[in-house]
Parts: C-alpha cells; structure tokens; sequence
C-alpha cells in the first residue's frame, strides 16, 4: 500500500507539473510564476521551501537523537524569518526581477555583481541540494527497497522533469500542496504520539515486540576484564579513544560486541548492536546480514518519572514534555564507535547510554554549550548563521518575485512565519516521539519522523513518506530553479550578453535544470550518510556569508559601491567554503583524524559573515571616488 | 532602475516608515534571540529549571521565540496596513483639492 500511494502521489505532481507547462513559455513565467501567484499560496509555498529535507527528516531524527539541541535548528531556522520580513522582504520585491543577482545589482549594471553573485547563487544551492538529495536517498531506500543511490537518481530524474516542464509555476503549486499537507499530517502524527503516551517497553502497538538489552556483571583485573556469569568468554578487548571499551564475547559459538561501563565500583558488560564488514559481506550482531537479520530500530524510555509505571496511557501536550523533562525519567541513547578490530575487520558498535530527562530536554548533548572557549564559538557560530542565512537563501528570495506587490511579499512572509513556526513545534514531539518509541534506525537518524509513522501503521507511514518525498521534489525543484537561473539569466544572458529571444532564455533555463540536476545526483551519492540537518547548517553559513552583507548594506549604507558588494560576495564563499573545507567533520567525511583539521570548528559564520561586512566596507571606501568618477 | 521587475511596484509612500518600523522590530527580536543564546553559552544549567507547567527555561524560551516571532510579523503588518490607508487617504485627499483647486481657477 505504501508504495500504490507514494506512487500515485509521484503521478499526481507530474501530471500537475505538464499541466502548467503552458506557463512557462516566457521568462517571466519560468522564472517567477508570471508574478501573480496569491500571498497565501506563496505563504504556504514558502513553507513548502523552506520545510525541506532538513527540516522533517534532519531535525527530527536530531531530536531522536540528542534531544533539545535538534530543536535548536528549529529555532534559529525560524528567527531567520524575522530578518527576512523586516529586512529584505519589501524592498527585495521593488528591486528584483526574476533572481537575487538581478536585486543586488539593480542600481549599479555592474558585471562584477552579476558574476559573483550569479556564482553565489549556484555555490549556496548546490551546498543545499547536497543535504535534500541525501534525504532522498534515506527515504527512498526502505520505502521502495532500493538502494540509496538509485533513489538519489530517481530524485533527480522526476525533480528535472518537473522544473524543465513548468518552472517556477509547478514549482509553487507543488510546495503549496506539500507544505499544507506536511502540516496536517505532522499534527496527526503528533496527536497519535500523545495519544499513545510514554511506555518503558514500546512494542510499535503490538507490531514489534519491545527487545529487552541484556547486561553482564564482569570483573576487571588491572586492564582486563572477565565475565562473571559462565559460558561467558572474552575475545577480544578493544579500547578506543576517550576511554570506551567494547568487548567481543563469545557464547554458544556465537561472537558479538559489548560495552563496558562502570558505575559505582560496579563493571556491567552492556549489549550492543553491531556491524562488521568481513571478507564474506556484512555481519549484524554476529550473524550474516539478511532480510530478517538487520539492525534492531531503537530508543526507548528506562524509567518514567512519578507513579506512572511502565507505561502512562494518553497525555496532554503538555504532560508529555513535562514527563520527558523530569529529572527521575530516564531514556536509553545509543551512541556510535568505529574502530578497527583485531583481524582487520572494520568494527561499528551501536552502544547505550542512559540520560536523564533534564539532560535531555536541555541543551548540551550535542552541542558543547558547557565545553571549552572553542566549543562554545562554534555553537555560537552556528545560531548567527541560522539566524542570519534564511534571508539570504536564493530560492527563497526568489519566491518573493511569484507574488504581484511588495504587500503580497510582506503577507505572503507572515502566513510562512505562522506555517512554519507551528510546524517547528511539531518537531519537537515528532523527535522526542521517535527518542521513545523505538523506532530509530541507529545507522541513520534521518528517517526518525516516517519511522514513528510506520509505527501507528502502513497507511501513514504511506502518507508521511510520500510527503517527505514531496518535500525533497519541491525544494530540489525551488533550488534548481534558482540556480538555472543563475546560470541562464544571470551569467549567459546578463554578463555574457549572449544574444537570445526570450524562447531561448526558457531552453537555456531548462538545460542548465538538466545539468544542475545532474550534479545533484552526483553529490547526493557522495554525501551518503551525514544528517541533513546537518549540513543545511553549514548552507546556511555560505549563504549568510555570501548573500547577506550585500542585500543589507545595499539597503542600508548610502555609500556602497558595486565593487564593495562584489569583492563581498567573493569573501563570503571562499571564507566560509574554506572554513568548511578544513573543518573537524569534514576531515571525518575524508577518512582523516578530525584532530588533524587545522580549523578548529565546525560552523565558519562567526568569521566568515563579519569578514565579508568588513570587505564590504572597506572596499566601498576606497572605490568612492571611482565609482562617483565613472557615474 | 536599469530592468524592471517582474511585476512593476508603484511609488510606496509608507516606504521610510515601514523601514524605521521593519529595524526597530528586527532590533527587539535580535536581541530576545541574543539573550537566549547568551543563557546557553553562559549559564546552561539555568536552562533546565522548571518555569512552567513542568516545563523548562530551555522549552519555555524555544516556544517563546517561535510564538514572538508570529506576534511581531502580525503586529508588523498592522502597522503597516495602517500607515498604508493613512497615507493614500492623506495622498487622495491632496489630489482631490489640487484638482478643485486647479478647477476654480
């Protein structure tokens, strides 16, 4: 059933997409949807942008995983909205035209705007493309039973087709669909989770038998350790960094990985779940990987607060993040470890860990809120660039010039802000639904929310996985729109002056979809496996960086020159892409000691976005005269 | 302006205000966002007090951003409307007397 409804949705946003092809036949209607698309459309739209990949399936499966400091995307991704209406939407509107590089550059004809904000444009959309067509993968895999790559393929094959038949108009009407409809089922699933209220033992309503994770008592002898109980051997002792000890038991032929841990004096080997890639294929807890030998989905609570025993019956809202939040409720985490193992063999062990509610609901899990001077900056770094980033994203500038005044860009940014922000506190109990309910894939936190779906049954799992599909067609759509135009509009028809009529610009448009697309698919393969959040994270940093300083300073200081913006622009993306470059986790996505990394942080707006407002201004200093001279 | 946009804007006299209004308004959220990140980088602990309804600071302050948010782009785009009407009424009641004025001559 899963599959006929994620199908005939598939259909229904094709068929939609060749039925407003008609619209697009002239730039202006490729581009920006002729400009007549109601605010409260465009609102709802906007939601459908910026709700993206990142949104459902990163910063719930976040949450899942560590709690409130998922829910501090939520946050910041939302005051990024408050830049946009106060700030950039209005004036934007008057500016423009089709794209961002026809705003900035609307009072100076400068080429070097259009280029370097053109190829801004395309670095900040493919930095978020990377994280939607990841999300696609993930989503694709279970529901159809493909690999990750070939769903990152099927992605792009029907996101092209849908933004090189219609543009910007099927564009619209596809994130209206899916941002209404992403709000209704998300509440639905939230009630559901209330409903069924908070268990020490979550069975998925009787479809999978809760597994109860056995323990150990062992005694340790200088380094080494034995285990108490008989039948009962160690292996192997593997000690990685920080201290963590995993031990390989065998019993009854059977050899599975451990943890140690101690508390109190007390040593408890404690089970884990683990995969091993041997020569003869993968191994999952000791035996060959199989259709019915996979990794078990997990998160559960240990202990409810109060007098609530095992399981609580239905809650309020508000009972149930008060439960999660008590200190004397206890929930199981599962953390990761990599490590290599005495034969050779790559080893990931999927461990427990128990944390208490106020922990939980607290910042400090992932983020070192409590951590060194370092630790701190980069937290600090990352809330600026959230902050900051929405308002300079392209395809949701773009969004601004589908509507017909700059009152319906105003309106259109208030229903967004009111879609969006009920939508965000959603993800909160979506999350923390997930965290308890068994259901996360400790491989991949990603598909927590349509996991928790399953687990209320096929139908909406059905419905939920078909709108996060539609949520990853409908901002791959917005982005490549974006990006063509960056390409087609801005560099081959603004810079290069490329002489064409405007039914060539459309089929420029919809080669450089064809290309960009392709791209995607590409990036998508490679990036397999981070959280998408994640990484939208660090887009937002490029675009605050790049975008940002320009569209203000335009706005705002009388004496910025058209080379001030550009060299800007330059700074923003070769700072802020430099930054990430030499970055902690991008040295892990290379295979290196992330220790190595020469920058210590992870998150490149706290340098990268004053760096490029200083450029600005100092370049616009010292081009005063020339500028004045050549007006 | 050198290429005109998608869907020509007419002159917005209620521009200068709007703007003055959008800073201010950016400015007071700017500054309600800042504190909550100073709390978590200075204090983190008291995010985890209960505030309300078995909630805590971190909960309460997360909600609150989202809500103060919708609160001030509502209250915004009243404001805005309201300056809006104002000045077309004040622009057409200026047009009417110059045509009367132009009239009588």
């Amino acid at each position: 059933m899963a599959i006929i409804i994620f199908l005939i949705f598939v259909v229904f946003v094709i068929g939609l997409s060749l039925y407003l092809g008609n619209k697009a036949k002239t730039s202006s209607g490729y581009y920006a949807a002729g400009g007549k698309i109601h605010w409260g459309v465009n609102g709802i739209a906007f939601a459908g942008d910026y709700l993206s990949a990142a949104s459902f399936l990163g910063i719930c499966g976040m949450i899942a995983t560590v709690g409130y400091d998922g829910f501090l995307y939520s946050i910041g991704y939302l005051a990024g909205w408050i830049v946009a209406l106060f700030v950039v939407a209005e004036p934007l509107k008057r500016l423009g035209k089709y794209t961002f590089t026809d705003a900035v550059d609307a009072n100076y004809n400068s080429r070097g705007i259009k280029l370097a904000a053109a190829i801004s444009t395309l670095v900040v959309s493919i930095c978020y493309l990377i994280p939607q067509m990841v999300g696609a993968g993930v989503l694709v895999e279970p529901l159809l039973g493909i690999p990750h790559s070939w769903g990152v393929i099927m992605v792009g094959a029907i996101v092209i087709t849908i933004v090189a038949t219609a543009g910007m108009a099927s564009t619209t009407y596809v994130q209206f669909l899916k941002g209404s409809l992403l709000i209704i089922f998300s509440t639905v699933l939230v009630g559901a989770v209330v409903i069924r209220g908070l268990s020490t033992q979550p069975d998925q309503s009787g479809k999978v038998p809760y597994y109860e994770y056995t323990q150990h008592a062992a005694t340790k002898t200088g380094d080494q350790y034995t285990v108490d109980e008989a039948g009962w051997n160690v292996v192997e002792q593997k000690e990685i960094k920080g201290g963590l000890v995993f031990l390989k038991l065998d019993h009854e032929d059977k050899e599975t990985w451990w943890y140690a841990s101690e508390s109190d004096g007390v040593t408890l080997l404690k089970e884990t779940q683990s995969v091993v890639a041997k020569s003869d294929g993968k191994w999952i807890n000791g035996s060959p990987a199989s259709a019915t030998n996979q990794l078990r989905q997990v998160g559960n609570l240990e202990k409810i607060a109060g007098d609530g025993g095992v399981e609580t019956g239905s809650l309020s809202v508000f009972e149930f993040l008060s439960l999660l939040t008590d200190k004397d409720t206890s929930v199981r985490t599962w953390k990761t470890a990599n490590f290599v193992d005495a034969a050779g063999e790559k080893v990931t062990v999927y461990y427990p860990q128990i944390v208490s509610g106020d922990r939980i609901m607290r910042p400090g899990l992932k983020f070192k809120v409590e951590g060194t001077l370092l630790e701190r900056l980069d937290f600090l770094s990352l809330m600026l660039a959230l902050f900051l980033g929405t308002a300079a994203l392209p395809h949701i500038l773009i969004r601004y010039y589908t509507v017909p005044s700059p009152a319906s860009a105003r309106k259109s940014t208030i229903v967004a802000i009111a879609s969006i922000g009920f939508f965000y506190i959603l993800t909160l109990f979506m999350g923390l639904g997930a965290m308890v309910n068994g259901v996360i894939n400790p491989a991949d936190s990603n598909m927590a929310a349509p996991l928790l779906a399953r687990s209320f049954g096929e139908l909406l799992f059905a419905i939920i996985s078909a709108i996060a599909f539609a949520t990853v067609l409908g901002t791959v759509s917005g982005l490549i729109v974006a990006a063509s135009g960056a390409v087609a509009h801005d560099l081959m028809d603004r810079y290069l002056k490329v002489k064409m009529d405007d039914r060539q610009k459309v089929t420029a448009g919809k080669i450089s979809a064809f290309v960009i697309g392709g791209i995607a698919i590409l990036l998508g393969i490679l990036f397999k496996g981070m959280n998408v959040t994640f990484l939208v994270g660090l887009a937002f940093a490029v675009a605050a960086s790049a975008n940002l300083p320009a569209i203000t300073m335009l706005l705002f200081w009388k004496k910025t020159t058209a080379r001030g913006i550009a060299a800007s622009i330059v700074v923003g993306i070769v700072a802020s892409l430099g930054l990430i470059a030499f970055s902690p986790d991008l040295y892990t996505l290379y295979g290196l000691n992330p220790l190595d990394a020469p920058i210590p942080f992870s998150n490149p707006g706290i340098i990268s976005i004053p760096l490029s407002f200083i450029t600005l201004v100092v370049v616009s200093l010292l081009t005063q005269k020339a500028e004045i001279a050549k007006a | 302006m050198l290429h005109e946009p998608a869907t020509p804007a007419g002159k917005d006299p209620a521009g200068p205000y709007k703007m003055r209004l959008g800073i201010r308004m950016f400015i007071f959220y700017a500054l309600f966002y800042a504190s909550f990140v100073a709390i978590n980088l200075l204090s983190p602990a008291t995010m985890a007090k209960i505030v309300f309804a078995g909630l805590n600071l971190a909960t309460v302050f997360g909600f609150s951003l989202i809500l103060v948010a919708l609160i001030e782009a509502l209250v915004y785009d009243w404001l805005c409307r309201k300056k809006e009407t104002e000045l077309e009424h004040t622009e057409h009641r200026h047009k009417k007397s110059t045509t009367q004025g132009k009239g009588k001559r």
